[in-house]
Order: structure tokens, then C-alpha cells, then sequence
């Protein structure tokens, strides 16, 4: 029986199908490809900006020098080649890892909580890492083995009971949206208050120092900082990636899901801990950075697709692009003094979410 | 006062029998020292549509859960090798699906395949081959790059059995699986899954709140009333107007119309307007 309303499509059937199978499959080649030019292009924008400005074609020189068994004749002077290698480029990779983790952390929060709000910073997960990495930072227990530290480890801590106590105040009170940031909220306001008394009691010296590194900022001194992250983004990069799959699975609903064959407890276990293992690590290199964990994984939805399986590996990308750009302003906007990084990504990151709460507000009644 | 009656089910079968897809032993659920399944025994055979009827709170739901396992049960539930059912054996169509915003057909068709994945949880070419052969087969492929949240309550319906023939189960529960449509798409959904149990082999376990349509789709039917079977057999045999009628406390007709059974409630004597107040 024909229908003179529907047009006759060109493609038989069974390629329509497997065609849409693929694109439900597939990763966006594409959007990975523009991300990769788009990181690497503000990277090299981040690299040759500063009070020292370094030559574009220098540092690409450097660099490719730098590959083993490329030999090109690095046009930088050693001073140059210094800033490069020790200040600019560790200082660039930490903001990115950070970045990364911040937006890896976030989406799997969004993704397990099957809440689009939440973000290792509205969970208190950041406020509980910063109170253990503060202990451990301010009171001597900074001490450390070989790449491993003690700092990552108490912040690790802190963030566990801050994510896991949110958890609880959401369950008692129903499974809204809401409950579970007013559980963050709550926990934010009690780990903060913890913090400031434990600063009160360290020395003037130290307390500067804390404080300083508590309001987001990149500071490197060389690779140590990246040294101490990137075993943790390694490991709980990949953890997450492989549950990428699980956390669209959950979209579904826990009942759902498991006579789908997942078991939602496990996977949602795995992935707290994972997410909050790279948050801690994250905050103990570099303070409460707020909002990169809300807003990355908006803009891939947004853009892309509101599938992790392409959220995940997306927001590592887009957060390591955004904090490598933000970075650049937290550098050169008040030099030679420098704006906590923090403090730019909340400018953004407040509005955002405030946006964010509006519009949700309107589609969800 | 529940009516405790067995329709006669003696002699109406074939006294030879495959092994069972499905069998139930003494399924009890409780929730909260509330039995809500009070022992409920079954054995679905290979190809066969077993209908379970029964009023609002019957039980009917929370029986069918207990054998995906989402509700603790005590009792045996088994496969016909003996094995308990897991996500790779028994496919459930819930009743209130969660369509996720923003998933596509395909994605969510996709999902279907979760418990067939490895360790890395990807899909391999062979489970994006069964999805679209799938889309294929219930023609929704024009459907495939459309959001599951923007369909109508027939597609999504569609879609959910997608999903459940992508697990690839040889057992297939529906939960009131109508209970959202038109007629005409009542009458759709049921056909298709009539048509899967008969090229596919699918044993088909459904609870049905639509009487007629049980008599029409299913070869035997359960009657559950307060967690307990009260009959079982034939629609023919347990569609009974006054059994029918104390279960569901209203009174109730059957009528055979072209051969098939209609259910209807028994026209309404119509109560004298009350006289006004003074």
C-alpha cells in the first residue's frame, strides 16, 4: 500500500538500520578529531603566551626536537628552552590533566546520580578532598613515596565521605535532583567549615601557603605535580572509560538496567570510587577548581551527543581544552600578578549553572 | 471471601510435554511481612503464551519481577535445563518504561545487548548486526535516529519489545504491556508479539489487564487473586462470569462473539436521581 505522503528513501531498509546502528555505536569521530586540533591549538597558544614570549615556530621546533629520533634545530636560547620545558609545558599538562579529570569526574557523577547538576564541586566532593589534603598538607603528613603521596591519599578520603554522606541525604529524602546537591551543599558547608578551622591553627606561613593552593591554582614547580597526578588519571581514566557503557545502561533506571543483566550497585560503586579517586588526586595538586565538572559535560552534550559513551572520553578533551585556556587568562589578565585559576572557571562556571537551573526548570514542569 | 476454584485443565492438554521454558515452584514474595505472591506454581511450555489475569494488587507485577530478579522471592524459579534465569534468558517488558531523554532508537535498542557483552562492555559487530536486524524485523527503521522520549505511546511500546528481542531471550515477559495504548495499537503490539512467539519460538509469560485480548492472544490463562492462583487453564475454562465477577468484585459477562470470547461489565442499573435536599 503506498503512501503518497512519505517520500521513498533511496537506502534499502537494511542499511538504514545498520547505519543508525553504527552512528548509536560509534564514538563521533569527528567531534574526537576537532577536539585534538582544537587542545593542541590552545595549547601552543598557552605555550608561547606569558611575560616571556616565546616564537610559535620555536617551540614547535623544541618540541619535535624534544621526540626521540627527530633531530630539528631548536631555535630557542637555553634560557628559552628552560621556560619551555620547566615552567611553561608542566604548568600546561597539569591545567590539562586537571581539566580532564574535572570533566571526567563530573560526567560520571552526572551519570551515575542520573543527575545532569551534579559536579564534583556541587557534591562537596571537592570541599571533603580539600579538608583531607589540608590535614595533610598543613599538619606534616606530607610525605611520600616515590611518585606516591600522602596528600592524594587524605584527600581521597575526605572525598569518599563527602560523596557517600551526599548519597545518603538523598536517599532518605527521595531521589530528586535537588536533594542530592542540597546533601552536597550541606556536606560543602560542613567540610569547609573544617578547613578553615584547620588553617586557623596552622602558622601564619603556612596557612598563606594552604589557603593560596586551596583557591585553584596550576602552580608547578617542574613535573612533580604531574609526576603525583598522572598515575591516578591513568588508572581511573581507564576504569571509567570501560564503564562509560554501564553509566547509559543506568539511564534506564536501577530496575530496569539490571533486567538488562547490569548490576547497578557494582557499576555505580566502581564508578564513585573511580570519580572520586581522580577528584581527590586532581584537588591535591591544584585546590577547589568549581564548576569544570558541571559545565564540560553540558557543552558535549550540548554539541555532540547525550551518550557517555561519548560524553566520557569527550569531556576529558573539552575539559582539558577548557582549564589549558582558562589557565592562559589566570596567567596574563593581572600580570605579572597571578588570578587563582579557580576564580575564573567559578566566574564562568556560576552563570552557567545558574542558566542550567533556569532552563531545566522550565522543560521539566 | 476469595472464591478458591480450579477450572478443570484434566485432559485439555497433551499428555506429552517438551520440557518446560519456564518453571515455577512455590514462588512466595513478601514485602514488609505482607505476602504479596503466596505461593504461585507454573510451568510455561516452549512456544506457548500464558496469560496472568487478575485485578489491580493481585500480584501479577510483582511475580513477574520476582523472576528477572528484581524482587526477593523464596521458592524455585528455573529454566527447563534447570539453570536460574538471568538477562541472556528472560527479556521483561515493563510495564512503565523509562524512556531516558535525548537516547536514540538505536541506542536504546543497543541496550538490549548489555548482558551478552564482554569485560570491556563493547559491543561486538555481531550485537549491531542483531540490533538492526531487529529494527528490521519490527520495521522501525525509519524510527532508528529518533529520540525514544519524542515517540508516541505505540512506538515507544515497539521500541521496549525492540529492546527486549535484542536480548535474544527465549523467554519473553510483558507487564500489562498495553496498558497505555489505543485500541489499534493494543491490537498491534499484541500481534507482533504473536507473530515473534511463532517465527521466533519466543515462550511468552504476560500479565493482562485486557480480559478479551487474554482470551484472543494467550493458550492459557492464570487467574490471581491476593497473591494466590485461583484458576488456571483454557481461557475458555477460566474466563467464568461469576468467578470473574468475584475477583474483580463487579459483576462481569463473557460473551462469545465470531468464536472469540469478549469480557464485558455487566450493563449498569441506573440508580434513581437522589431527591433534593428541602
Amino acid at each position: 500500500m503506498a503512501d503518497a505522503s512519505l517520500p521513498t528513501t533511496a537506502l534499502p531498509d537494511a542499511d538504514a538500520a545498520h547505519s543508525a546502528v553504527r552512528r548509536a555505536f560509534g564514538m563521533s569521530i569527528g567531534a574526537a578529531v576537532v577536539g585534538v586540533v582544537v587542545l593542541v591549538a590552545v595549547g601552543l597558544f598557552s605555550a608561547t603566551s606569558g611575560a616571556a614570549g616565546l616564537p610559535v615556530k620555536g617551540v614547535l621546533g623544541a618540541l619535535f626536537d624534544w621526540v626521540p629520533l627527530i633531530g630539528v634545530d631548536s631555535s630557542l636560547s637555553t634560557t628559552q628552552e628552560n621556560i619551555l620545558f620547566e615552567i611553561r609545558l608542566p604548568r600546561l599538562v597539569l591545567g590539562m590533566l586537571v581539566g580532564g579529570s574535572l570533566g571526567v569526574a563530573g560526567a560520571s557523577y552526572q551519570g551515575v546520580f542520573r543527575n545532569p547538576l551534579a559536579d564534583p564541586y556541587l557534591l562537596g566532593v571537592s570541599a571533603g578532598a580539600g579538608f583531607g589534603a589540608v590535614l595533610a598538607l598543613g599538619f606534616g603528613l606530607d610525605l611520600s613515596w616515590g611518585p606516591f603521596d600522602t596528600v592524594p591519599a587524605a584527600a581521597f578520603a575526605g572525598a569518599l565521605v563527602a560523596v557517600l554522606a551526599s548519597m545518603a541525604i538523598a536517599r532518605g529524602g527521595g531521589a530528586s535532583p535537588a536533594t542530592l546537591l542540597l546533601g552536597g551543599v550541606a556536606m560543602a558547608a560542613l567540610f569547609s567549615a573544617a578547613q578553615t578551622y584547620a588553617i586557623q591553627q596552622l602558622n601564619e606561613t603556612r596557612a598563606r601557603e594552604v589557603l593560596s593552593w586551596l583557591f585553584g591554582q596550576l602552580n608547578t614547580t617542574g613535573w612533580k605535580q604531574v609526576g603525583i597526578l598522572l598515575p591516578y588519571v591513568v588508572v581511573c581514566g581507564v576504569v571509567l572509560f570501560i564503564h562509560r557503557r554501564h553509566l547509559d545502561v543506568l539511564r534506564v533506571g536501577d530496575d530496569e538496567a539490571r533486567s538488562l543483566g547490569l548490576d547497578p550497585a557494582r557499576s555505580r560503586l566502581v564508578v564513585i570510587v573511580a570519580a572520586s579517586l581522580l577528584t581527590a588526586a586532581a584537588v591535591s595538586v591544584s585546590g577547589l577548581i568549581a564548576f569544570v565538572g558541571l559545565v564540560v559535560p553540558h557543552i558535549v552534550r550540548l554539541l555532540i551527543s547525550h551518550s557517555y559513551r561519548v560524553i566520557v572520553p569527550l569531556s576529558a578533551l573539552v575539559g582539558a581544552t577548557f582549564l589549558a585556556f582558562v589557565d592562559i587568562g589566570a596567567r596574563t589578565l593581572l600580570a605579572p600578578s597571578e588570578l587563582p585559576v579557580g576564580v575564573i572557571t567559578a566566574f564562568v562556571g556560576a552563570p552557567f549553572f545558574a542558566v542550567v537551573l533556569w532552563r531545566d526548570r522550565w522543560s521539566t514542569t | 471471601m476469595s472464591p478458591v476454584l480450579t477450572a478443570s485443565t484434566q485432559g485439555s492438554e497433551s499428555a506429552i510435554r517438551s520440557a518446560p521454558a519456564l518453571s515455577c515452584r512455590d514462588v512466595r514474595v513478601s514485602f514488609r511481612d505482607q505476602e504479596v505472591v503466596c505461593g504461585v506454581n507454573l510451568e510455561l511450555d516452549t512456544g506457548q503464551w500464558l496469560g496472568i489475569i487478575g485485578p489491580n494488587g493481585a500480584g501479577k507485577s510483582t511475580f513477574l519481577r520476582s523472576i528477572v530478579g528484581l524482587a526477593d522471592y523464596s521458592g524455585a524459579i528455573a529454566l527447563g535445563d534447570g539453570r536460574t534465569p538471568g538477562a541472556a534468558d528472560v527479556a521483561l517488558v515493563p510495564q512503565a518504561p523509562i524512556m531516558p531523554k535525548g537516547m536514540t532508537v538505536a541506542e536504546y535498542v543497543l541496550l538490549g545487548r548489555t548482558a551478552h557483552l564482554g569485560w570491556l562492555a563493547r559491543e561486538s559487530r555481531a550485537d549491531r548486526e542483531i540490533a538492526s536486524s531487529v529494527l528490521n524485523r519490527l520495521e522501525l527503521t525509519a524510527f532508528a535516529d529518533r529520540f525514544v522520549s519524542t515517540l508516541s505511546g505505540g512506538e515507544a511500546q515497539q521500541v521496549v519489545v525492540a529492546r527486549a528481542l535484542a536480548q535474544q531471550c527465549p523467554v519473553l515477559l510483558l507487564d500489562e504491556p498495553t496498558s497505555a495504548l489505543d485500541l489499534g495499537h493494543q491490537v498491534s503490539v499484541l500481534e507482533l508479539v504473536d507473530d515473534l512467539r511463532r517465527t521466533e519460538g519466543l515462550s511468552v509469560l504476560a500479565a493482562m489487564h485486557d480480559l478479551s485480548a487474554a482470551a484472543r492472544f494467550a493458550d492459557r490463562l492464570i487467574l490471581i487473586d491476593h497473591g494466590r492462583i485461583v484458576a488456571e487453564g483454557r481461557p475458555a475454562a477460566v474466563l467464568q462470569p461469576d468467578l470473574l465477577s468475584a475477583v474483580y468484585g463487579t459483576p462481569l459477562t463473557v460473551q462469545p462473539i465470531d468464536g472469540e470470547l469478549v469480557v464485558l461489565p455487566e450493563p449498569r442499573r441506573r440508580a434513581k436521581p437522589p431527591k433534593e435536599a428541602p
